[in-house]
């Protein structure tokens, strides 16, 4: 019973890391690109949620509309500009770029933001829950598995149902052969860390509602989210979701046997993926 | 007039190794020229500076006129250019009708259509749903063909589209060439198969060491012009 409940925390968990991690795997998959700075543009994207939440009093659903188009455009800017120059054959030059830019968020943040630690009032749906069998469940985080679970089922729908899709995955085979069929490689990676953005805004959401943020807190949103990716297989979204509900769980597992085992609990299931299955659980079959 | 495609002077370099020295090549609309040459004859890095995968001087590829040379692939694409490259280079995460589909990417208008290449090559329609990749040698040529067609070209270069292939199955792929001609698109057929590219082409051009060494109408041309053309050496032993 107790159990029960701990197991249905660490799933909707799970939902928030997912979150987290989606936009990572979406970018991984198409441009085998390591986004350092991805945890640092959640916080990013929080901190703009608070500004409108705060100084206009907007509803921060409604929020998340407006940030997503900036968060898409600051994607797509990024990578026209700076990721698309470090991509080639070696791999530091993107981790050195992505590093430095996390680097300069945080204190760009800290700058604007100062250290202390914020959160997104989302007013009476924060605390309100509801009755699920034998266990309550909070709506936020109920809400935001949901949201992952769409998150994974639409960027799925669009890889693997549309032009564009095609577009990524052609492009993510072969470059060259890409812009012979009239594929502009750079633009697409462009729209695709622009898509990256708008699923960082939707993670941003639940994070800044859920718990505290600060301009720091980006480093450990990235570690979750690499650890899903990781567990779940490379180039999988589905694996990234799994990845992620195992993590929360093996979290909410570890903080119910001693609450400060929760963060190396988490860890330790990610090394005995690795260590069971060292290339994830839902490994792509090409490469 | 003004030629469909023109080369003019065409150099193309990979580092400081030279691969074409001053190439000259024309193509009228409609017009179906072979390119011949062993290997190392420099056929593929042409067809590479024709379709924007190699840059050039503006002004040494011209298309209808315009200086073509610095474009890239995309741009190529988009003014009728299409290219079947050497070794299919088929996506292996698509699908057959994926990889189709994706040649229409740069959506220019025209006769071909999904439809339409099925009924040209109809074991695609039946592979439709099969990883590209997974199909035969011959197949996947077809795939090829058909992915560059699907961009409505008006110059189709196909680069060794033989190679590595039976004879039974080459003859499969050149008896698509006759609807392929008659849609009007003019056809670039770069071959080591002598034989097969005499048979089909309007004017012949003959490459090597990265220079066209003959060129004129096949009838013309006589099997010791072309084998020294070929080879550097006339043929002794077929004299």
């Amino acid at each position: 019973m107790n159990m029960l409940d701990t197991i249905v925390q660490g799933v909707l968990l799970g939902g928030l890391y997912a979150l987290f991690a989606a936009g990572l795997s979406l970018v991984f998959g198409i441009m085998r690109l390591v986004n350092l700075a991805h945890g640092d543009l959640i916080v990013l994207a929080a901190f703009l949620l608070l500004v409108l939440v705060s100084t206009l009093g907007l509803n921060p659903f409604l929020a998340a509309l407006i940030v997503a188009p900036v968060m898409f455009a600051l994607g797509y800017a990024l990578q026209e500009v700076l990721f698309n120059r470090t991509l080639g054959k070696d791999v530091l030059p993107p981790l050195l770029v992505t590093f430095g830019l996390s680097i300069v968020i945080q204190n760009g943040l800290l700058e604007g933001f100062s250290a202390d630690s914020r959160r997104i009032s989302a007013g009476p749906l924060e605390t309100a829950s509801m009755g699920l069998g034998p266990v309550t469940v909070g709506l936020m985080p109920l809400m935001a598995l949901l949201s992952a679970v769409a998150v994974v089922v639409g960027l799925n729908l669009l890889i693997y149902r549309t032009a564009l899709g095609r577009a990524f995955r052609a492009t993510s085979d072969d470059t060259v052969t890409a812009g012979l069929m009239g594929i502009r490689p750079r633009k697409i990676f462009a729209v695709a860390t622009g898509l990256a953005m708008v699923v960082v805004t939707i993670a941003a959401l639940y994070l800044g509602t859920r718990a505290n943020f600060d301009p720091t807190a980006g480093p450990a949103r990235l570690i979750y989210a690499f650890e899903a990716v990781i567990i779940g297989g490379l180039g999988s979204l589905w694996g990234t979701l799994a990845g992620g509900v195992i993590l929360g769980v093996a979290q909410t597992v570890g903080a119910s046997i001693n609450p400060e085992w929760q963060i190396l609990s988490g860890h330790l299931a990610f090394l005995a993926v690795l260590l069971i299955k060292p290339r994830g659980l839902f490994p792509r079959a090409v490469d | 007039m003004t030629a469909l495609l023109e080369t003019r002077g065409l150099t193309a370099f990979y580092g400081d190794f030279q691969a074409l020295f001053g190439v000259d090549i024309t193509i009228a609309e409609g017009e179906t020229i072979a390119i011949i040459g062993a290997n190392g004859a420099g056929k593929t890095t042409l067809m590479r500076a024709i379709s924007g995968v190699l840059r050039s001087d503006p002004e040494t590829i011209l298309c209808r006129g315009e200086a073509i040379g610095a474009l890239a692939a995309p741009d190529i694409l988009a003014r009728g250019i299409a290219m079947v490259p050497e070794g299919r280079r088929l996506f292996p995460s698509l699908t057959v009708e994926e990889n189709l589909l994706v040649g229409a990417y740069g959506k220019r208008r025209g006769a071909w259509t999904l439809g339409g290449i099925y009924d040209l090559l109809p074991i695609l329609k039946e592979r439709r749903n099969t990883p590209a990749t997974a199909l035969s040698g011959g197949q996947q040529q077809m795939v090829a063909i058909g992915r560059a067609l699907m961009a409505n070209p008006d110059v189709l270069l196909c680069d060794e589209i033989s190679l590595g292939l039976a004879p039974v199955v080459v003859r499969d792929i050149y008896a698509a060439f006759p609807r392929i001609r008659a849609s009007g698109a003019a056809i670039v057929i770069v071959e080591q198969d002598i034989g097969q590219a005499l048979k089909v082409a309007d004017q012949v051009y003959c490459m090597m060491e990265g220079r066209v060494t003959l060129s004129g109408r096949p009838e013309e041309l006589s099997r010791d012009d072309i084998h020294a053309a070929y080879f550097g050496a006339p043929s002794h032993e077929h004299a």
